[in-house]
């Protein structure tokens, strides 16, 4: 038999992986975002906030941040429960994992598009703001598309590490790819063979991103002569 | 806080009463790694950036397989992988190897830590400017007196930086080591916290130790690199 009967919780595992990796992708963009913008601004408060959750985050190994915050915000929701005499509410592995993720990562996402905002000739936006463009459109129509392309080598590093590091979020009992994989492993004593098949799964999205990311690549540097080597 | 403090500094430095734990641990599961995949990276970097295939091929496949699978999944392949065949638990070297979560942890490091290496080193081999290679064959050195003379020397300093990088992620990695037994800090925290319930503190303290650790380590690269890159002239901040 296929897989031993194991193949349907072995997609699912790889599609809560997946889904994990995205929306915690989608947390950590908009964190990144945000922590960019807060790292570049002129007030020194938002700055030196930005600059401690870069280097904090970025100092202590994300396994460790995961447990802490993993506990610790649920601590925190029961106290927060006792004290309003609402029944315990508890936070599912997934989402703590997507919170988690997102928020280590942004640390990480920060610096990639602080480094992209910086790349961006500044006479560029000044020629936005010349020609009566409010903040938000200089954004979205010049800062925004240009940075992409400075962006995108970091977002795709970001990305592969963010990929491999949902496999962690197992030890905090979701059940992901890693977890179904040793779970079919148990149970059929053919653990070796069980692991194997998931390390094949995270082989696979790695490809299919290299190739996305490849492509996306291409896409924000038209435009852009190359040399010839 | 000081309650944790006062009964685990010695597990979460050097020793929980019966063996080694704690930092001491992390330490030598970071440097033996890092020792073993270095040793093995220079050799398989030169590989990597050879223009015969059947050297090139083998260890591409090889950084693309152990770059592409996270290393906690590498680490259960060793671990509880290994150990469930017939085969290794019936031969007893095997068996003695595969039976100690610390040997499987630095096996699995240092063969991910080689794969990022290689290819942190293949790419500095690949921008040595080709004036120095040129002016190596012209004095008539043979491939290895060039490569051990001329390329490597400055491969391995302008490679600095990025390893510097790959060092500290893989300080970071080690704390997957727990889930092979190995009585590393995160393993200290743990065991605080399933004692105390002080989830924020006893993992907190394990993340301040990272955290200086850390801090150490980039010191040392960035003094380090002021020292070994000084000749680029582009001294990092």
């Amino acid at each position: 038999m296929f897989l031993y009967g194991y193949g349907p919780l072995l997609l699912a595992g790889a599609k809560q992986t997946v889904e994990l990796a995205v929306l915690s992708l989608a947390v950590s963009v908009l964190l990144g975002l945000a922590g960019a913008s807060a790292k570049l601004s002129r007030n020194r408060v938002t700055r030196g906030i930005a600059t401690a959750y870069t280097t904090l985050i970025r100092a202590v190994p994300d396994l460790v941040l995961m447990l802490l915050l993993f506990y610790s915000i649920q601590i925190a929701v029961n106290n927060l429960t006792d004290a309003f005499g609402l029944d315990q509410f508890d936070i599912d592995p997934f989402t703590a994992g997507v919170l988690t993720l997102g928020f280590i990562y942004g640390a990480y996402f920060t610096e990639t598009f602080r480094g992209a905002f910086l790349a961006v000739p500044r006479g560029q936006l000044e020629a936005g703001s010349a020609y009566g463009m409010s903040g938000v459109r200089v954004f979205v129509r010049i800062l925004f598309p240009q940075m992409m392309r400075f962006a995108l080598p970091g977002i795709g590093n970001n990305w592969q590490v963010m990929i491999k590091a949902t496999a962690l979020v197992s030890i905090i009992g979701l059940a992901d790819i890693v977890k179904a994989a040793q779970d079919a492993g148990k149970s059929t004593y053919n653990m070796f063979f069980f692991i194997m098949i998931a390390a094949l799964g995270y082989l696979v999205i790695t490809t299919a991103s290299n190739i996305v990311l490849l492509y996306l690549e291409r896409r924000y540097s038209t435009g852009v002569r190359h040399a010839d080597l | 806080m000081i309650q944790i403090l006062a009964d685990y500094w010695r597990p979460f430095l050097y020793s929980d009463g019966m063996r080694a734990s704690g930092l001491v641990v992390t330490l030598w599961l970071l440097a033996s790694s890092l020792a073993l995949g270095f040793l093995a990276a220079v050799p398989l970097a030169c590989a990597r950036v050879s223009k015969n295939r059947w050297l090139s091929t083998p260890v591409r496949i090889y950084t693309y397989v152990f770059r592409g699978t996270p290393l906690y999944v590498q680490l259960l392949l060793l671990y509880t992988g290994m150990y469930s065949l017939e085969f290794v638990r019936s031969q007893s070297l095997l068996e003695a190897f595969f039976r100690s979560g610390f040997n499987c942890a630095i096996a699995a490091f240092a063969l991910n830590t080689c794969a990022y290496t290689t290819e942190i080193f293949a790419g500095a081999i690949r921008s040595t400017p080709y004036g120095e290679v040129e002016a190596a064959r012209a004095y008539g050195m043979s491939t290895f007196t060039v490569y051990w003379r001329v390329i490597l020397p400055s491969a391995l300093r302008r490679s600095l930086p990025l390893y510097s990088n790959e060092v500290i992620l893989m300080l970071h990695a080690t704390t997957v080591a727990f889930t092979a037994t190995v009585p590393d800090i995160l393993k200290v925290a743990r065991d605080a916290n399933s004692a105390t319930y002080q989830s924020f503190e006893s993992f907190g303290i394990a993340a301040l130790i990272y955290l200086v650790v850390s801090f150490v380590l980039i010191g040392a690269f960035r003094r380090a690199e002021k020292r070994w890159l000084g000749y680029l002239g582009t001294a990092r901040r």
